[in-house]
């Protein structure tokens, strides 16, 4: 990760509800209406067999339409796509040297971006709470909702951490060494999970000092 | 080794899928029961920590970097049903928000690395546990069960994605294992000084979790172990086996034996045949199981290494 070149927390540059405008229409339908459809659009697309040609390209054209619905910057939804697929690239690279495997290979690239597209669409439309309430609706059990939500929560709290002990750290270590530099690493991983477990305590009094449970 | 959408077809993502969520259901059952509610916190925190853990990059030869996975790791500091929680939980935000593993091979991806992982990780580590006594034991084990882990996930990842069709078990299983068994080194090493880490700054953390609820564990162990062996049985044993035609009629009634191209890559141990020993399964397993040894000996040396005197924890 390269921390060297922002300002801000990182949390920013990796996530996403930052970009586009939180009221086009996209951003404004509600979560269930976007995850369902959205749901049978990655499963209808694994499945149908590549002659399906007209379903490939009606899903493209609705997924197009959607994005420009959305206002996300279309600079930004490139970039996601070419960032999140090297495995994509790197299975399509081998089966385009197979002698028999350019259908197939057309097949899983077209399948994979559309897919990719569909849940880049999504999650960047649709607060992560919103999705949390539609699967607490379909019966995910509890406990998992819980981790998910303090998962989501906190999640940019301890990479803001490591990345202030990361930044800590470099400017007192001085050793080249690589076996020192694991060393440090190592420490500073042990570290941070330490620190999430004292915090998980304090958030545990705090939240029954709310009144949870 | 997380799976996009695409590569897995629909009776593996279902398979997978009922898989998973018979395991993570049960992990979820027996976490409730058995979990203080003061540690219910912790699930959600040590998710959040795996995936921060995940972004710190660790250098390796020629400018690359690796960075640790972690479902071992998880394992041994938390126990086998947290740790599935939490990876499926890391696994789930990996996929919604980031776009990293597909919705449909979601299954795929949490039997692979939440499962399979943590559950096979967990054992070895407690097997080796009980033979080497003593924090130094703990890093030994550790290691080897990272590296067991983290290469037999890669193989039923290379298992699903044959059964699939996406890509034949010929350049899937070579190129998977031996890519995961380099990975694995790495992520032993990263798990074992992890783990030490945290062992000398907060001894309680670890010995509040390791020690309690031995007795139930076993049946909980057991249950894993027969999702882990069915799972694998699926995914695995049809091409790894010799029986007379696993793959090939299923291959011929779904009409994609023309696809079966000829492997790509050449790896080291040339079909992973042992010369003389002539069986291309018993070759396979002596191969593997030599690795194994080599491994073990090495995290054997490492926790000599890290650990200087054999002390009390």
């Amino acid at each position: 990760m390269a921390g060297a070149q922002t300002e801000g927390p990182v949390s920013v540059h990796l996530v996403n509800h930052h970009h586009g405008r939180p009221d086009s229409p996209v951003h404004r339908l509600s979560a269930a209406l976007k995850l369902g459809p959205a749901l049978i659009i990655i499963v209808a697309t694994v499945l149908a067999p590549i002659q399906w040609r007209a379903w490939f390209i009606g899903v493209a054209v609705l997924l197009v339409l959607t994005a420009w619905l959305s206002q996300l910057p279309l600079f930004f939804l490139f970039r996601r796509l070419l960032v999140l697929s090297p495995f994509v690239l790197g299975v399509v690279l081998v089966n385009a040297f197979q002698p028999a495997g350019r259908d197939r290979w057309l097949a899983v690239a077209v399948k994979s971006v559309l897919c990719l597209l569909t849940v880049i669409l999504v999650s960047n439309t649709t607060p992560f709470s919103q999705i949390l309430r539609v699967l607490k609706s379909i019966r995910v059990p509890a406990l998992l909702i819980t981790t998910l939500a303090l998962m989501h929560r906190y999640l940019f709290v301890l990479m803001d951490e490591s990345e202030r002990m990361r930044r800590a750290r470099a400017s007192r270590t001085f050793t080249r060494g690589r076996r020192f530099h694991w060393h440090t690493l190592a420490t500073v991983v042990g570290q941070l999970f330490i620190r999430a477990s004292e915090r998980a305590e304090r958030i545990y009094d705090a939240m029954c000092a709310r009144g949870w449970k | 080794m997380h799976i996009p959408d695409g590569f897995i077809d629909g009776k593996t993502a279902a398979v997978t899928a009922v898989i998973s969520a018979v395991g993570v259901g049960f992990a979820l059952r027996q976490v409730r029961r058995e979990l203080p509610p003061r540690r219910v916190p912790l699930l959600g925190l040590a998710a959040a920590f795996l995936f921060a853990a995940q972004m710190v990059n660790f250098p390796v030869a020629g400018g690359t970097s690796g960075h640790l996975i972690g479902g071992t790791l998880v394992a041994a500091l938390l126990g086998p049903s947290a740790a599935v929680v939490v990876v499926t939980t890391v696994l789930i935000v990996q996929c919604f928000l980031f776009q990293d593993g597909g919705v449909m091979a979601l299954g795929a991806n949490v039997f692979n690395m939440a499962i399979l992982n943590s559950v096979v990780g967990y054992v070895i580590y407690r097997v080796v546990c009980h033979w080497l006594t003593g924090i130094r034991g703990r890093v030994t084990a550790i290691a080897f069960a990272a590296w067991c882990a983290t290469v037999l996930a890669a193989i039923s990842c290379a298992g699903q994605l044959a059964w699939s069709g996406t890509i034949p078990w010929s350049v899937a299983f070579p190129a998977m294992a031996t890519v995961h068994m380099a990975i694995g080194v790495g992520e032993g090493l990263i798990s074992a000084l992890v783990f030490l880490a945290v062992c000398r700054a907060r001894p309680d953390l670890i010995t509040e979790t390791a020690l309690t609820g031995q007795r139930q564990r076993l049946g909980e162990l057991v249950r894993y172990g027969l999702l882990v062996t069915l799972g694998v049985a699926v995914f695995v044993a049809p091409f790894a086996c010799s029986w007379p035609d696993g793959l090939d009629s299923v291959a011929e009634k779904f009409g994609f034996s023309h696809k079966m191209a000829a492997p790509l890559l050449p790896a080291p141990v040339p079909d992973y045949q042992v010369p003389g020993i002539h069986w291309a399964v018993g070759a396979t397993a002596v191969a593997g199981a030599a690795g194994s040894l080599i491994v073990f000996a090495l995290a054997l040396l490492m926790g000599r290494w890290l650990v200087p005197k054999p002390k009390d924890l």
